[in-house]
C-alpha cells in the first residue's frame, strides 16, 4: 500500500530531478509493487477490468510479471496469444477446411477471439497491432460476443475476456491504438523496474484470496460519494473518457474485495485512481504544478518508506488500514482519491508540464491525440483467381471448395467404387488462389516554414494552403505528416497519422517565429521519410518555404551559409529520389527559391498563383512520382 | 447478449437520440451517421434502439423479409414465398450488425456452401444485405470499414437493390436499409462518399460536468451489477419510447408540410450553398418526422430549424477540414432566415 505521503513524495522527487539516479530507487518499488497489484486485481476479473497494457521491452521483468500473473489465473483459464500479423481466419474463426473435406459439410472453426472466452487474450507488440485487427478485439470487448459473417457462416459465439497488449513502443509516440488503450483499465509501465527487484517480491496475494475476492466481488458496494470522487477524480486529472472512469469503479470493487472488505473504502478507491486515473492523466489536478509543495511532506516520506515493500500480509493490515483511515478522515475523499491518482501521473507528463508555455501546447496534444499508430493498411483480398498451389500461396479455401462443389456427383461417379474416395473431390482445375492488393500507403510529409519571415508574410495564408493539401489527402486516404521549422530548428509536430483532424488541430496550433532553418526542416523531413520508406510505404514531400533561410544547420544565423546548407540538405533528397513539392509562399516568388526545387528535384510551386485545384494537381504530380 | 443497456437510460446525448428517433419513425431520411468521443455510447444507443423497434408486416418466411403490400415484382426473382397462401407473418423492425471482418460472400450472400456439399444443389443463401432489407444496417467503427466492403455498400445504398452475379448465380433482390454508422474520428476518416450517403450526422461529446458524469457512470454500473433489475426498473420509459416511435409512425403521413415550410427549407439550403437536392429532402422530411413525434400537425420552422444542424452540416460544400467552421457558418445562416424574418413579423 502507497500512502498519500509517497504519493506526494513521488510527484516532488520527480520535479526536482526528474532523472536523478537517486530517485529511481524508491519508484521502481512503487512501480513494480503496483504492477504486480495490478496483476492481482487482473486475476480477479480479467474481463470487468478489460484488461492491462503492458509497456516495457520483452525481458525478464515483463517474464515475471506474466508469470506472477498466470500464476494467479484458475489452471482451466484459457490464455491465448495473438501474434502480430494475425489474419481474420484466426482472430474470428471461418471454415476449417480439414473438418470441412472429413465431414463433407462446412464446419466452423473457432477464433482466437471466442477460444479466449472466460480467459485472457494476450496481445504481442500491441503498438504495431493492425488497428482493423483490434478494432475487431474491442468489438468483442464491448459486446461481450465475436459475431462471425464470414465464409458462408453467420454465427455469434459470446466470449468475454481480458487483454494483456504487451507494448514494445520504443518512443511515446509509438502505442497501441487509442481505442484500446481506453477499454484496459490497468496501464502499467515496467521499463523502469529493476530485474533485481522484480526477482526479490512477488504479489501480496495468492490463489486463495483471488479466488476468495471472486466470489465476494459480486456483492461488494459502492457508495456515491466513492463514485463521485472518482468521477471528480477524472475529471481533475483531464481524462475525458467515461469508460476510465467506469473502469476504475470497478477496480475499486475488486481491491475491496481482495481485501476481504464488502464495500469501496477509501483505500479502494485511491487504489483504483492510482491504477486507473494516473497513467490516463492528461494535466495536474492543479492548474499549475506548486513548486512549495514537496517541504511538507519530506519527514513523512521516511516512516512510509519502510511499509512499501511488505505485501500487505493479513496480521499488519489492520494496523496499516486503520492509520491510513485516521489519516483520510482529515481530508475530503476527492482529495486522496487525487493525490493517489498523482502519484501514477506518467514522468513525461510532468516533465511536459514544467517545460516552457509553447511547447507544451504541442507536446499535450500530441500525447493526448495518441499519436502515431503505424498505420499499416495491409492488402485487401481482391476476389481469387485460378492458379497451381505452390509454396507461398494463399489458396482461396471457400473458392476452391465452391468450384469444386458442384461437381462432387459427377466426379463420385467417375472413378471406381473400389477406391476410398475423400468426401469432396478437388482437382487442380478448381483451385483458386486469393488475389491481394497491396495498397502501399502513402503519407505526405508536410514542412512547414514558419519562421518570422513567413509568419510575417502569409503564415496564415499557408495554413490555408496546407489545410487544401490535406483535404486532397483526405480524398485519396492518405497518410500527413506534419514539421515545421523555426527558429534554430526542426520539429516533427504530427507522425504520420490518416486522421485529419489531428493534422488540423496541430496545424492551429503551429506556432510562428524567428529565424528560417531551411536546412534543418529539408533535413528533418529528409529523416522522416527514410523511415517511412524502410516501413515499406511511399512518401512523398510539401515544403511551404519562404525562401530565405538564415539559419545554418549548425542552427547559427548567417544567410550564405544557411543557403549552401539547404542545398546540400535539397541534393540530398534529390539523392534519395523522395517525390517533392515546393510551395514558395513568399509575397514575391524568389529565384533561389526555384533553384532550391531544382536541386531537389521538386516541383517549384509560386504560391501566388496557386489556386486550390492547382495545389492539389500539383501534389498529385508529386505523389504520382512515388 | 443477454440484456441491453436501455435507450432512456442513456444519460444526456439527446441530439443523437433524436437523429435515431426520426430515422426509425421515418426510415426514408437516409441513415444516421454518429461519430465522436470514445465511450459517449455511440454503439449502446443504436443497439439499445434496436430493442424499441415496433414489428413490421413480413410475407411468412421469406428471408428477404419482403412487404406482402407489395407485390411479387418487388422481390427476388422467382420468389415462392408468396405462392404459398399462407398468413402474413410479422417481424421486428431488423437492425443487423455489420461486423468488422465480414467476408463479402456474408454481406451480399452467396452459394449456400451446405446445401452444396450435401445434396449437391445450387442455391444462395441470402447475406445481411437481405436480413437489413425494411430494417436498419448497423456499421460501428464504419470508419475502419474495408474499402471494398464500403465500394458494395455505396453501389447498393444507391440502388436499393443488391444484385449477385457469381458463381454461376444470378440473383437480384430488394435491399433497401438506414445505414447507421458510428466512429471515432481520430481513428481515421470516413470516405467522403461514403459521408453523403448519411441523411443525418452529428458528433457526440463526452459530456464534461461532473454531475452528469456520474449519473453516466453510476447508471452503467447499476446496470452491469443486475441488467435484470435495471432494465425491469427502465421498463416505464422504455415503452414511452416505444410509443413515441408508434405514434410518430402513425401520424407522419397526416402531417402537413406546407408550402411556407418548403420555401423556408429551399431559402437555408440555399443560402448554405448544399449540393443537391437530397439534403433539402433530408431536411424536410426530418422536420417533419419530428413533428410527428412531438404530435404536431403541421412542419414549421420550429422543427425545421431544430433538425437543420444535423440534416445539413456534413452537406455543406466541403472543406473537410474545417469542421467549426462549417458549423459557424450554419449557426449563421440558421439565425440569419429564421431571426430576421421573426424579428420582421
Amino acid at each position: 500500500m502507497i500512502g498519500f505521503a509517497s504519493a506526494l513524495n513521488l510527484i516532488s522527487d520527480t520535479s526536482e530531478s526528474p532523472d536523478g539516479p537517486d530517485t529511481q530507487h524508491p519508484e521502481d518499488r512503487t512501480l513494480w509493487s503496483d504492477a504486480m497489484l495490478a496483476a492481482a486485481i487482473l486475476a480477479v476479473d480479467p474481463a470487468g477490468v478489460g484488461g492491462a497494457l503492458v509497456r516495457s521491452f520483452p525481458g525478464p521483468v515483463r517474464d515475471r510479471w506474466m508469470t506472477g500473473l498466470t500464476g494467479l489465473l484458475p489452471e482451466d483459464m484459457p490464455v491465448r496469444r495473438v501474434p502480430l500479423h494475425v489474419t481474420d481466419d484466426r482472430l474470428l474463426g471461418g471454415l476449417d477446411l480439414a473438418a470441412t473435406l472429413r465431414s463433407g459439410r462446412p464446419v466452423a472453426e473457432r477464433g482466437l477471439l471466442v477460444q479466449a472466452d472466460g480467459g485472457v487474450l494476450v496481445l504481442a507488440m500491441a503498438e504495431r497491432a493492425e488497428p482493423s485487427s483490434v478494432a475487431r478485439l474491442t468489438a468483442t470487448l464491448d459486446t461481450g460476443e465475436v459475431a462471425v459473417e464470414r465464409d458462408g457462416f453467420a454465427l455469434r459465439h459470446p466470449s468475454r475476456f481480458g487483454v494483456i497488449a504487451l507494448d514494445e513502443g520504443v518512443d511515446w509516440e509509438e502505442r497501441p491504438t487509442p481505442g484500446l488503450r481506453d477499454r484496459l483499465a490497468l496501464h502499467l509501465d515496467l521499463s523502469d523496474v529493476s530485474v533485481r527487484e522484480a526477482a526479490v517480491s512477488g504479489i501480496p496475494f495468492d490463489l486463495i484470496a483471488i479466488r476468495r475476492a471472486r466470489d465476494a466481488l459480486p456483492t461488494v458496494t459502492i457508495d456515491d460519494p466513492s463514485v463521485e470522487a472518482l468521477c471528480g477524480t477524472a475529471l481533475a486529472l483531464g481524462v475525458e473518457s467515461l469508460r476510465a472512469a467506469i473502469l476504475a469503479i470497478r477496480v475499486a470493487r475488486i481491491h475491496s474485495a481482495l481485501c476481504g472488505a464488502t464495500d469501496v473504502r477509501p483505500e479502494d478507491a485511491a487504489v483504483a485512481a492510482r491504477l486507473v486515473l494516473g497513467p490516463r492523466a492528461t494535466r495536474l489536478p492543479m492548474s499549475e504544478p506548486d513548486p512549495e509543495e514537496p517541504e511538507a511532506p519530506e519527514p513523512e516520506t521516511q516512516s512510509a518508506e519502510p511499509d512499501q515493500p511488505d505485501p500487505p500480509s493479513s496480521p499488519d493490515r489492520d494496523e496499516t488500514e486503520s492509520e491510513q483511515t485516521e489519516r483520510s478522515l482529515d481530508r475530503p475523499l476527492e482529495d486522496q482519491v487525487q493525490d493517489a491518482a498523482a502519484a501514477a501521473i506518467p514522468l513525461g507528463l510532468l516533465a511536459m508540464l514544467q517545460a516552457d508555455a509553447r511547447r507544451r501546447t504541442a507536446a499535450a496534444a500530441s500525447g493526448k491525440a495518441g499519436a502515431a499508430q503505424i498505420v499499416q493498411r495491409g492488402g485487401r483480398p481482391m476476389g481469387s483467381r485460378r492458379g497451381e498451389l505452390k509454396p507461398g500461396v494463399r489458396v482461396a479455401v471457400l473458392d476452391t471448395l465452391r468450384v469444386a462443389a458442384p461437381w462432387q456427383r459427377l466426379r463420385r461417379r467417375e472413378i471406381s467404387e473400389t477406391e476410398t474416395s475423400p468426401r469432396v473431390l478437388v482437382r487442380p482445375d478448381d483451385i483458386r488462389l486469393t488475389r491481394f492488393k497491396r495498397r502501399r500507403g502513402t503519407v505526405t510529409i508536410f514542412a512547414v516554414d514558419a519562421s518570422g519571415s513567413a509568419s510575417l508574410n502569409r503564415l496564415a495564408e499557408a495554413k490555408g494552403a496546407v489545410e487544401l493539401l490535406l483535404a486532397d489527402c483526405y480524398v485519396r486516404r492518405d497518410e500527413v505528416a506534419l514539421i515545421s521549422f523555426r527558429g534554430a530548428g526542426a520539429e516533427v509536430l504530427l507522425s504520420p497519422t490518416r486522421s485529419l483532424t489531428r493534422a488540423k488541430r496541430q496545424l492551429g496550433v503551429l506556432p510562428g517565429g524567428g529565424g528560417t532553418p531551411l536546412a534543418a526542416g529539408i533535413d528533418a523531413a529528409g529523416a522522416l521519410a527514410e523511415r517511412i520508406v524502410k516501413q515499406g510505404r511511399s512518401v512523398s514531400l510539401v515544403f511551404l518555404i519562404d525562401g530565405r533561410p538564415n539559419v545554418g544547420r549548425d542552427g547559427l544565423g548567417g544567410r550564405e551559409r544557411a543557403q549552401q546548407d539547404a542545398e546540400e540538405a535539397a541534393r540530398q533528397i534529390a539523392l534519395a529520389g523522395f517525390p517533392a513539392l515546393v510551395v514558395d509562399m513568399s509575397a514575391r516568388p524568389q529565384p533561389a527559391s526555384r533553384e532550391l526545387a531544382g536541386k531537389m528535384g521538386a516541383i517549384y510551386l509560386p504560391l501566388p498563383r496557386a489556386d486550390s485545384r492547382t495545389l492539389s494537381r500539383a501534389v498529385q504530380a508529386a505523389t504520382a512520382g512515388a | 447478449m443477454a440484456a441491453v443497456f436501455p435507450f432512456s437510460a442513456i444519460v444526456g446525448q439527446d441530439d443523437m437520440k433524436l437523429a435515431l428517433l426520426i430515422a426509425a419513425v421515418d426510415q426514408s431520411v437516409g441513415g444516421v451517421l454518429v461519430m465522436g468521443d470514445r465511450g459517449t455510447g455511440k454503439s449502446t444507443a443504436v443497439r439499445a434502439l434496436a430493442a424499441l423497434l415496433p414489428p413490421m408486416p413480413v410475407v411468412q418466411g421469406c428471408p428477404y423479409n419482403c412487404d406482402p403490400a407489395k407485390t411479387a415484382e418487388g422481390c427476388v426473382s422467382g420468389c415462392t414465398y408468396r405462392d404459398a397462401k399462407s398468413k402474413p407473418g410479422s417481424m421486428s423492425i431488423p437492425v443487423v450488425d455489420l461486423p468488422l471482418g465480414a467476408t463479402e460472400d456474408r454481406v451480399v450472400g452467396a452459394l449456400d456452401l451446405e446445401k452444396v456439399l450435401a445434396h449437391g444443389e445450387r442455391a444462395f443463401e441470402p447475406g445481411l444485405l437481405a436480413r437489413a432489407h425494411r430494417g436498419f444496417l448497423y456499421i460501428d467503427e464504419v470508419n475502419l470499414l474495408e474499402d471494398h466492403l464500403v465500394d458494395l455498400l455505396l453501389d447498393v445504398a444507391a440502388s436499393g437493390e443488391n444484385v449477385v452475379e457469381r458463381e454461376g448465380l444470378s440473383v437480384r433482390h430488394p435491399a433497401k436499409f438506414v445505414l447507421v454508422g458510428s466512429g471515432n474520428p481520430e481513428e481515421g476518416e470516413l470516405r467522403p462518399q461514403l459521408l453523403d450517403r448519411f441523411g443525418l450526422s452529428l458528433e457526440v461529446r463526452t459530456p464534461t460536468d461532473l454531475k452528469t458524469r456520474v449519473e453516466v457512470v453510476r447508471r452503467r454500473d447499476e446496470f452491469e451489477r443486475d441488467p435484470a433489475a435495471f432494465v425491469e426498473k427502465w421498463q416505464a420509459e422504455e415503452q414511452k419510447v416505444v410509443k413515441k416511435i408508434q405514434n410518430g409512425r402513425k401520424r407522419i403521413a397526416q402531417v402537413a408540410v406546407p408550402d411556407a415550410a418548403l420555401e423556408r427549407a429551399a431559402e437555408i439550403c440555399i443560402a448554405l450553398g448544399t449540393d443537391g437536392l437530397r439534403g433539402e429532402l433530408t431536411l424536410i422530411r426530418s422536420a417533419r418526422a419530428l413533428a410527428a413525434i412531438e404530435g404536431k400537425k403541421t412542419v414549421t420552422d420550429r422543427q425545421l430549424r431544430a433538425v437543420a444542424p444535423t440534416a445539413l452540416r456534413h452537406r455543406l460544400r466541403r472543406d473537410p477540414l474545417d469542421e467549426s467552421g462549417s458549423t459557424a457558418r450554419l449557426d449563421r445562416v440558421l439565425v440569419d432566415v429564421f431571426d430576421r424574418e421573426g424579428a420582421a413579423a
